[in-house]
């Protein structure tokens, strides 16, 4: 098992033909996804070449979710269109198919766009978002797997350790660190660091608390909001797993980029300090420098008896 | 642009110079007038004007109420030129360039509002409450009870009863509720149509003759929707942002200039701050934060190392790379190009990881450069650190 993406998901590309969709859609056909189409409206009946796939394009989603029956689709649309295209793959996954996976990679969409995709999301209901602005979900798999973004593939190992992170690199980082130990990954999603978005941090630690293959979790915030802090309070309350986590900007100077208002709505929460703090009081075994996450996990499963050493 | 929208504002003249100001005052009828100092920065009210030069303290107060001519000079002449130190400044302040000259309105009571996008709500919120004129941080603090709020429905904009019943829990009534209630609904319009990310009305004001008046207000928009607003270009001041963080801006690179003397580019502004909090662990102090972001190319990899090797206080430099979007061949083109350029002196630790990572290696490799690579982000942090304390 591994969560919401299976190893063999069938995915789709919408603007497959263009720079990004091109480079990442072979990236992600070398590594073993099974990319069966993509969507780019008035190109459709071309074909593109992604590694060593020809891969037919469509001129809608409805169209290509129709014809391949694809249950994933992942959005290297430009920012002014990539509200859209999400509504677009939304609609046509949840009437065609009853439910799917839309992943979107786009960075610099207006948060007012985003308010009205996530409000929009409402009317799909078995449809999930993740995004925007994030590094995508990888499920490794025995031989090859489904890498749905544009994470690097080569450091990721099919294993136990779900890892979620608003972070596109420093997901990375942990990645790299928990192959390091020896240990692999059951899915590691990017939920992204905009702050109107779709699938968030409880989401995430819900699937993976209820899928067998995961032991364990690697949770990875950032200063800003107070999402972190809601998840130590989800994890206080549910959490029966262990969870490592890692908070980035100790350091970042306070005021840049926190709006005025923005900081009275948080009433306070926001800090790294004080999502430390959360999650230490949640039982969360903190890593204070994000390269020690590999050994701090170690020693967290070693603590639940879940490794010898 | 307030005033377009329906919310109501008092007459004012935006003026350079004490000249300026002077004709500004006549063209208002000579009556008691507000005269302004327009930074981009809150708190202006509360703030200190410095002289430039000396430091010295020129006048308490960015906005002051004058009386007479003579006072509109006096306070004009206080202001343009001299650097502003409010909250939101920081210790260095920022120049006045601009002032603004407004009419006197008689006050009977001053709120606070504040318009922005909610983000675990999905949709606006407007924070108000009765106690404007003063910091909004002491309120939250002091009586969160004090700060009513409504949300909208999605990227809808307010209805007239939630901003009625909203003005009914500020104490409003009668022709003010009503006054407050257009006021907010078309300052929801503006707020959506302008794609902002936050409106502060502070104070918005009660006048004696029951009307309601926004006195004072910050604007910000959102960077992302710059492609539907090139109006916006018109009102940007460049003389009010560091040189070099527009720069960066332009090239769609986000820089954040810091104290210190380790000058880092990464990739993705998470890895960004955790490189910072890792330098700072060992010991070093990060002269920047700089994300080169998910797409750049080589140009945008040249530029971002071009603003870092310019900053007169950086010693040595630490490249952090975990290649997802970013592929690691560029930065390391984008490395080769600048140094080419502009030399290098400074020790240079680069740690490149994830896509395209061995012909990135194998770029700087054969490049004959002078630059210690690392395999991990402690070691390269721990290696930078050690060679601008051992001077290497």
């Amino acid at each position: 098992m591994s969560i919401w993406v299976g190893e063999d998901a069938k995915v789709l590309i919408q603007g497959v033909t263009g720079r990004q969709g091109t480079f990442h859609g072979s990236k992600m056909v070398e590594y073993g996804t099974d990319i069966v189409g993509g969507v780019t409206p008035g190109k459709g009946g071309m074909t593109v070449s992604l590694h060593d796939r020809m891969v037919p394009v469509y001129n809608s989603m409805e169209e290509a979710v129709g014809e391949t029956m694809a249950e994933v689709s992942v959005i290297y649309v430009p920012p002014p269109y990539a509200g859209a295209a999400i509504k677009e793959a939304a609609s046509a996954f949840q009437s065609v198919r009853g439910g799917g996976l839309v992943v979107c990679i786009t960075e610099g969409i207006p948060i007012l766009d985003m308010v009205d995709v996530v409000n929009a999301m409402a009317s799909y209901p078995d449809v999930r978002l993740i995004g925007p602005n994030c590094p995508g979900i990888i499920t490794p798999g025995s031989n090859g797997g489904s890498k749905i973004g544009i994470m690097p593939g080569h450091i990721h190992r099919k294993g136990r350790i779900g890892i979620v992170s608003k972070s596109g690199t420093l997901t990375y980082e942990a990645v790299a660190q928990t192959t390091g130990i020896g240990e692999g990954q059951s899915t590691c999603i990017g939920i992204g660091g905009d702050p109107v978005q779709g699938t968030g941090f409880i989401d995430c630690l819900e699937a993976f608390e209820s899928d067998p293959q995961t032991e364990a979790i690697v949770l990875i915030g950032e200063i800003g909001g107070s999402a972190e802090e809601e998840a130590a309070e989800w994890i206080s309350a549910n959490g029966t797993k262990p969870v490592v986590g890692f908070v980035a900007g100790s350091t970042a100077p306070p005021g840049k980029r926190m709006g005025h208002a923005g900081a009275i709505i948080s009433g306070g929460k926001g800090t790294a300090a004080e999502k430390i703090s959360a999650f230490r009081s949640a039982g969360i075994h903190v890593a204070d420098d994000p390269s020690v996450i590999g050994q701090v996990l170690a020693d967290a499963l070693i603590e639940a008896g879940l490794r010898d050493s | 642009m307030f005033r377009d929208s329906g919310v109501p504002v008092l007459d004012g003249v935006h003026c350079k110079d004490v000249n300026g100001a002077l004709s500004a005052y006549q063209k208002l009828g000579r009556g008691t007038v507000a005269v302004k100092s327009q930074i981009h920065a809150g708190g202006r009210g509360k703030g200190t004007l410095l002289c430039p030069d000396t430091g010295d303290v020129q006048m308490e107060g960015g906005v002051k109420i004058a009386f007479s001519e003579h006072e509109v000079e006096e306070y004009a002449r206080n202001i343009l030129g001299n650097v502003l130190v409010t909250k939101q400044t920081g210790p260095e302040g920022k120049m006045v360039r601009n002032l603004y000259v407004e009419a006197g309105c008689s006050i009977a009571h001053e709120y606070y509002l504040a318009m922005l996008v909610d983000r675990s709500a999905n949709s606006l919120l407007v924070m108000a409450s009765e106690q404007g004129g003063v910091d909004i941080e002491d309120v939250a603090e002091n009586d969160p009870d004090a700060i009513h709020r409504i949300w909208s429905e999605g990227r809808n904009g307010f209805t007239h009863l939630q901003c009625s019943e909203l003005g009914s829990a500020l104490g409003l009534v009668g022709e003010s509720c009503n006054s407050f209630s257009d006021l907010v609904v078309n300052l929801g319009a503006l707020f959506i149509d302008s794609d902002c990310s936050m409106i502060e009305i502070n104070p918005l004001v009660r006048t004696v003759g029951g009307g309601m008046i926004a006195l004072d207000a910050k604007v910000s928009f959102d960077d992302n929707a710059l492609f539907r607003h090139p109006e916006w270009e018109n009102v940007r001041d460049l003389s009010e942002e560091e040189e070099i963080e527009v720069r960066a801006k332009e090239t769609g690179l986000s820089y954040v200039k810091l104290d210190g003397d380790i000058g880092c580019m990464v990739n993705g502004a998470g890895l960004a701050m955790a490189t910072m909090d890792v330098i700072k662990l060992y010991g070093g102090e990060p002269a920047n934060f700089l994300d080169v972001g998910g797409g750049a190319n080589e140009d945008q990899v040249t530029t971002a190392f071009s603003i870092i090797l310019e900053d007169p206080n950086v010693k040595g430099i630490l490249v952090n790379i975990f290649g997802g979007i970013m592929r690691c061949d560029i930065i390391a083109n984008g490395i080769i190009a600048a140094v080419g350029k502009l030399g290098l002196s400074d020790p240079l630790v680069v740690r490149l990881a994830g896509t395209n990572v061995d012909e990135g290696k194998a770029i700087l490799k054969n490049s004959g450069l002078n630059i210690h690579p690392a395999d991990s982000l402690a070691e390269g942090a721990e290696k930078i650190v050690n060679l601008i304390q051992g001077g290497v």
